[in-house]
């Protein structure tokens, strides 16, 4: 069955096609091609139901990079599956929403399908990846092609920004987690998700676990919108609705949710772990929906509700760890929190598709998402309506829709984290159900001001860019398919928790399930007068109260200063210092004057050398071996250094010559009684000639500037000179005085005559012993040559230097 | 005598690096002309003297002069000829072009990333 892995990139292959048919066929929108591509896929993974639903799992391995273990692995369980059928099931909804919602004509069509079964691809990787590697690949793939697609209308600069805040957003989270995955693969010695979970249990111990914990937890809150990393989600929203419908709420965000959920076996025995998805989980649902309710974009206002909704989900995640810390946990009230947690992401995909998709139609019908200028369009468009009011009343965890139910157990999840003593918990854990109710009344708040401000109320016909209508039927097929399964959920919850939610839970608690009937959960829409019910009337009676007055307390968000936001210090790093005080720090070194450059190697270089001279003890000075003093060779040396200095200090350019040419005369005098005659010969010669270049060059190089220097600089200059001389004296005393091993020279000396036949020694090494190095250095020779001949007689004629220096 | 020579060798770097960080064009140049004789005499150095005898097969002679520094040295000394004809000439052929031997004035435009 290689089918299952080969189904992983059938939307890449399909990619390929997608501008052929969109050049060819010009006469049928391309999205009914790709529509076939998430259909087949949803129908493929439904075959899989019946069996995974009894516990089963279904395994297939494709070698990828064996000698390194890596392997594309497709492992498809309870958890596996129920994500692939929401991403080939909404994603079959969202082609059909975009094949009406983008124009044939006016619209790249072949780049947005493209990008967009990259996507599907990638995100079918990342749920149904076993090996960490491929999941990390997969992972990143979703962010780039998330990239694409916020930035698919790339001539708007809005688009730009936000497509680049995603991208830095969650590929830094991504990096995050590939140093987790990497950490968790040395403590297991596996990539292997599977043989992970199987040896958790002795990770616990182990001083990297915790780093690990945290890293792959960064790359799931980055991806998943959680608190501060939400503020690319709302900026995402420039993107085209049927990717914020698909991307921003059914599945790019929740693969930080899969992340969480599938590492809960591997880290839930730690305490950090519980705490941090919890308590960030949490605090995510409160700033969001507090927030929600500021937006005057109807797809901001969707944007911080998906985030709002997220964080639930994963406080849920976070609450469902503690069922690893409590004894019989399969019947005690934490089992609850997994199961709500799977159920709402259900729910949440449902609900948030459909609402995306009518924010997408009112601002396809109207020309505008400006909640303020909407109103008074529930005549207008009764459909529309219908499903805004379905997907609201279930976002807001009402009855008769899915969202009540599992807004319940969310309730009832809450309140059972009080029971729970460990940790700490007994402190902090009655503020864990207060935070849930004051998100849901606000929830239920931006619910009603999100459906009842767009649709009732007056409407402003003037305001609006066209005149309003009814969608095209076509655009409205499938949020009117997701407002009924919504419906249909609340009517039929323990036929999708049976079939869908306890083989995903099984997933997540796998040491405490051996099948899916052991999760013995219930759904039913009435459970008596519990403490639940008294607080989802609670939320009801205070945030129409709430919802009410309105405009009476909206206002008050803007008194916090816009400062203190998040956006403010992303901007901040992105521009202040990653932007200009990085290039402004650069710009302190990298002066572009060379002598600053060289500066900065004459002063590493000796600090270096010295500093290992001395730390490891190799400055010795010995005189042994070191052949006498004679009296010409201290004249030799008086009038060598007479002639550097007068180089040095020569105020017009010939006396610096001459006296350099002086010190080359010097230096052959120095060959001739240090035994070297072909190097006195040769540097007579060349000496020679150089001083004629010099002198040539003379007459074309302007005279020396009598410019004084900074006295600071010229002692720096001083500094640095002085510096590298004395670490050359240092390390040639120290060279000479502890000599290792004798020269090969002796072999030189005696094979000389007999086996090359001749009798100058340095010259028969010149070219028979190293006769390389001389056919190189002749090399070298003829190449300065060309060089030089090439540098004077080529000149780019008058009109290329222009084009040139334009 | 090796001794001596090292200071001399360090005497030498000192100047071509005070040299070489100077802002006329041709000072640079002379500089290098500086650093090579001190490179050359520091390899010589490094060789030792020992030994009364150039390195040339005589009669009745054992005790030569170590030949392999030599012939080191004699390469550098042509490739270093080479590469400082070279910067002559592109010294010469930079006046030429930008009116100017300063280098603090040769800097890379601001504009060119």
């Amino acid at each position: 069955m290689l089918l299952q892995v080969v189904c992983l990139f059938i939307p890449l292959i399909a990619a390929i096609f997608m501008p052929f048919l969109f050049k060819k066929i010009r006469n049928i929108h391309t999205g009914w091609f790709v529509l076939f591509v998430p259909l087949f896929l949803a129908i493929y993974y439904a075959t899989f139901v019946p069996s995974i639903s009894k516990g089963e799992t279904a395994v297939v391995q494709f070698d990828w990079i064996p000698s390194l273990g890596i392997s594309f692995v497709s492992y498809i369980d309870g958890l596996s599956l129920l994500f692939s059928l929401l991403i080939s099931g909404i994603g079959a909804l969202v082609v059909l929403y975009s094949i009406f919602y983008l124009n044939r004509k006016k619209e790249q069509l072949h780049n947005f399908y493209i990008y967009l079964l990259i996507f599907m691809s990638a995100m079918l990787g990342v749920v149904q990846s076993d090996n960490m590697i491929t999941l990390y690949l997969f992972w990143e793939l979703t962010s780039i092609s998330s990239f694409l697609l916020i930035g698919y209308w790339y001539n708007r600069d809005k688009s730009r920004f936000g497509a680049l805040k995603s991208m830095m957003i969650t590929v830094a989270g991504g990096m995050m987690m590939l140093g987790g995955f990497v950490l968790l693969s040395l403590m297991g010695g596996t990539f292997s998700i599977r043989s992970i979970i199987e040896q958790a249990p002795l990770f616990a111990t182990n001083d990297t676990f915790v780093i690990a914990l945290v890293l792959i937890l960064l790359g799931a809150f980055t991806k998943s919108a959680q608190f501060p990393f939400y503020i690319w989600l709302p900026d995402a929203m420039e993107a085209p609705t049927p990717v914020s419908a698909y991307l921003h709420s059914a599945t790019m965000v929740k693969a930080g949710i899969y992340l969480v959920a599938r590492f809960t076996p591997v880290f839930a025995l730690s305490e950090v772990w519980i705490w941090l998805v919890a308590g960030i989980g949490l605090l995510t649902l409160f700033w969001g929906s507090f927030f929600a309710v500021k937006q005057t974009d109807l797809k901001g206002i969707l944007a911080f509700s998906t985030v709002s909704q997220l964080g639930l989900i994963m406080s849920l995640l976070g609450v469902g760890a503690i069922a690893y810390h409590v004894n019989d946990a399969a019947d005690t009230v934490f089992k609850y929190a997994s199961f709500a947690a799977i159920f709402h992401l259900i729910n949440h995909a449902t609900f948030k598709g459909s609402l995306f998709m009518i924010a997408g139609i009112v601002d396809h019908e109207t020309g505008t998402r400006d909640i303020r200028k909407l109103g008074g369009l529930m005549s207008i468009m009764p459909v529309s309506f219908t499903v805004a009011l379905i997907g609201s009343f279930s976002m807001a965890g009402l009855p008769p829709f899915n969202g009540f139910l599992s807004k319940e157990m969310f309730l009832t999840a809450m309140l059972s984290v009080t029971e729970f003593d460990l940790f700490n918990f007994s402190t902090w854990a009655p503020l864990f159900p207060i935070i849930a109710w004051v998100a849901s009344v606000f929830t239920f708040v931006y619910s009603f001001y999100f459906v009842f401000k767009t649709f009732t109320g007056k409407l402003q016909e003037n305001e609006l860019p066209t005149k309003p209508h009814e969608a095209p039927i076509g655009m409205l097929i499938s949020p009117v398919i997701l407002a009924s399964l919504v419906v249909t959920i609340f009517f039929i919850p323990n036929l999708v928790t049976d079939t869908f939610v306890k083989p995903a839970v099984m997933a997540i608690q796998p040491f405490l399930y051996s099948s899916p009937e052991d999760v013995h959960i219930h759904v039913s829409a009435w459970h008596g007068f519990s403490p639940e019910l008294w607080m989802t009337l609670g939320i009801i009676v205070v945030g129409l109260l709430l919802f009410v007055t309105l405009s009476k307390w909206q206002k008050y968000y803007n008194t916090l200063p816009e400062q203190f936001t998040l956006n403010r210090l992303y901007d901040f790093t992105v521009n202040e210092l990653l932007g200009s005080w990085m290039t402004r720090f650069s710009g302190l070194y990298m002066t572009g004057s060379i002598r600053n450059y060289l500066g900065y190697m004459f002063t590493a270089i000796p600090i270096i050398v010295i500093a290992t001279l001395f730390i490891k003890n190799a400055f010795v000075v010995s005189f042994e071996g070191a052949s006498p003093i004679h009296l010409y060779q201290i004249i030799l040396i008086f009038v060598l250094v007479i002639g550097t200095i007068t180089t040095v200090y020569a105020r017009s350019r010939i006396t610096s010559i001459i006296a350099l040419g002086a010190v080359g005369y010097t230096v052959s005098l120095f060959f001739v009684i240090f035994n070297a005659p072909d190097l006195a010969l040769t540097q007579l010669v060349i000496e020679t000639i150089s001083v004629a270049l010099f002198l040539l060059a003379f007459y074309h190089l302007p005279k020396f500037q009598k410019v004084e220097e900074r006295t600071r600089f010229k002692f720096g200059r001083v500094f640095i000179s002085v510096g590298v001389g004395v670490m050359v004296t240092l390390v040639a005393l120290s060279a000479h005085s502890q000599k290792l091993v004798t020269s090969i020279a002796e072999y030189y000396k005696e094979t000389v005559y007999s086996l090359a036949g001749g009798g100058n020694i340095v010259n028969v090494i010149l070219v028979d012993y190293r006769g390389f190095d001389t056919l190189f250095e002749i090399a070298v020779l003829a190449i300065a040559g060309i060089a030089i001949y090439g540098m004077i007689k080529l000149r780019m004629s008058r009109k290329e230097k222009n084009h040139e220096s334009k | 005598m090796e001794i001596v020579m090292a200071f001399v060798c360090g005497f030498l770097f000192m100047s071509a690096i005070y040299l070489i960080l100077s802002r006329s064009l041709l000072r640079i140049i002379i500089g290098t002309g500086l650093l090579s004789h001190g490179a050359h005499l520091l390899i010589l150095t490094m060789g030792g003297f020992g030994g009364e005898n150039p390195p040339v097969l005589a009669d009745g002679v054992t005790e030569y002069v170590d030949p392999l520094p030599q012939a080191l040295i004699l390469t550098a000394i042509v490739i270093s000829f080479g590469v400082t004809a070279f910067f002559l000439v592109l010294a010469y052929r930079s006046y030429h072009e930008l009116k100017t031997d300063d280098m603090t004035l040769m800097k890379g435009s601001e504009e060119i990333d």
